[in-house]
């Protein structure tokens, strides 16, 4: 069998072996991948640089586990750059599986910086229907979340005093693995006009570019690298740097397949045409 | 009667929101409110259907095929420990209830797994099918190529020289792309609201 038809017929298991060895290098060797900056995530950064000091912005964490890896360096960064500026948070999750996820991460990085639930950030919890929450929202955060994820009634935290709906958040900075992130645009910013940035996987990004350049997003972080590019503006490494590396060594490797692939196909291609030259010249 | 009742309902409702949407009245504030806590009822109501469905496609697939039983059986369990495990907010809310322990050593890894395997799938079918074999394909091909150059992290200059050609390809022939596929989707769902709203669509009732 010739070299190019054994490369173009290799069994999917070595395919899968090549991958898994990829992802295993940078556990064994380190690595340092610098990031280039983006303005998309640079914007971001410089919008909840300005939630300070009693400021008040929305952060729906509108993923699940299966994208964890990719938005949750994300919400960390923001969250604990927001504490830093004593800026005020308010959390919400249109994902069935969010809440869990956001009690975890906020509890625990309001823990390092001392910050006290109804004071400095208020966790609204889940709502189902992600289109008719953002509609309630609109009017009042208290229509779809009348008590928060922990039970209290939201009237009476202090930090919910004066705040009803969109237009007492500075913005909203959703990250999102799904559908979640249309509806952020198509009522948050669309329909109440409130500014809305998006967090979303690799894979969903370029989706949301247009939305960029229309000016109805103000910003984009998109996946592992946004989240890298984001820690990295902030001068405060992570999750998002630490799993460069395991994205820089698959994303090479299925290039190189993909090189690879075609190198055999033209080849192939090539040997045919020779060959059938050679017989029609017989 | 039986088609007229719902298609007036569906009518009716389609005319009053339409009326809402364009009326800025404090009544129509608080009629648009009450729709929207009707939409999640009606959902909420559809819950147990859901689970009945759940429930009766598992036991009559554990029935026929034997080879299905355990999986079955894990499936029942796993729904009724979840119910117990979150009956009430504090089992639900604290970061030592069993519920939390469920999602974050069960739930979260195994989700996690699921789509990280999807990684392995991606690299095969790239290998597969990703191959120049029309003019249009390798057109098709070297763009995909330079994008991800751009939006996977590499090291320099790789992830840099293509940098500003990269930002006119997803802002100007993805958005024309995507702008006309949503403009097209849009209208779609217009003309199907119409015909919801003046009953020539009917298959929201089954049959027709």
């Amino acid at each position: 069998m010739p070299w190019y038809d054994r490369v173009l017929s290799i069994d999917r298991r070595w395919v899968y072996l090549i991958l898994g060895l990829a992802v295993v290098v940078p556990v064994i060797v380190e690595m340092h991948i610098p990031v280039t900056l983006s303005r998309e995530v640079q914007a971001v950064y410089d919008f909840v640089s300005e939630v300070r000091d009693g400021e008040l912005m929305l952060l729906a964490i509108d993923y699940d586990p299966s994208t964890m890896a990719e938005l949750h360096p994300m919400a960390e960064a923001i969250i604990r750059q927001v504490f830093e500026q004593n800026g005020h948070l308010l959390l919400s999750s249109l994902s069935q599986f969010g809440p869990a996820m956001t009690d975890e991460l906020i509890t625990r990085i309001a823990a390092d910086y001392g910050k006290v639930h109804g004071e400095d950030f208020v966790f609204l919890g889940y709502k189902p229907y992600p289109a008719i929450t953002i509609l309630a929202m609109g009017s009042d955060f208290r229509v779809p979340f009348p008590n928060d994820y922990y039970g209290n009634i939201v009237d009476e935290l202090p930090m919910m005093a004066g705040v009803h709906n969109f237009g007492d958040v500075r913005g909203v900075v959703a990250l999102a693995g799904g559908t979640a992130a249309d509806f952020w645009i198509i009522y948050g910013n669309a329909k109440f006009g409130v500014p809305v940035a998006l967090g979303v996987t690799g894979v969903m990004a370029s989706d949301y570019y247009p939305y960029l350049q229309a000016g109805q997003l103000f910003g984009l972080i998109p996946g592992i690298k946004g989240a890298a590019e984001y820690e990295q503006i902030a001068d405060r490494p992570g999750e998002g740097v630490r799993g460069i590396p395991y994205q820089t060594t698959s994303h090479a490797v299925i290039l190189c397949l993909i090189i690879v692939t075609n190198i055999a196909f033209f080849a192939k291609r090539a040997a045919t045409r020779r060959h059938s030259q050679a017989i029609s010249s017989l | 009667m039986k088609k007229q009742l719902p298609m007036f309902l569906v009518f009716l409702c389609g005319m009053i929101m339409i009326v809402q949407f364009v009326v800025p009245h404090e009544y129509s504030q608080t009629l648009f409110q009450h729709s929207q806590d009707f939409v999640i009822v009606i959902g909420v109501l559809a819950l147990p259907i859901g689970i009945y469905s759940l429930m009766k496609s598992t036991v009559t697939k554990a029935r026929r095929e034997p080879k299905e039983r355990l999986y079955s059986l894990i499936t029942i369990i796993g729904f009724a420990v979840m119910i117990i495990a979150g009956l009430k907010r504090d089992w639900f809310t604290s970061s030592t209830s069993l519920s939390s322990n469920l999602f974050n050593y069960i739930l979260v890894p195994a989700q996690a797994t699921l789509f990280s395997m999807l990684a392995f799938y991606i690299a095969s079918a790239a290998y597969r099918a990703f191959r120049a074999r029309t003019a249009l394909a390798a057109v098709l091909l070297i763009t995909a190529f330079v994008v991800m150059l751009r939006l996977i992290p590499m090291p320099e200059p790789l992830s840099t020289w293509n940098a500003e050609f990269v930002r006119w390809i997803l802002e100007v022939p993805n958005m024309a792309a995507k702008r006309a596929i949503l403009i097209g989707v849009g209208l779609g769902a217009v003309t199907y609201s119409i015909k919801l709203l003046l009953g020539i669509e009917r298959a929201y009732m089954g049959g027709d």
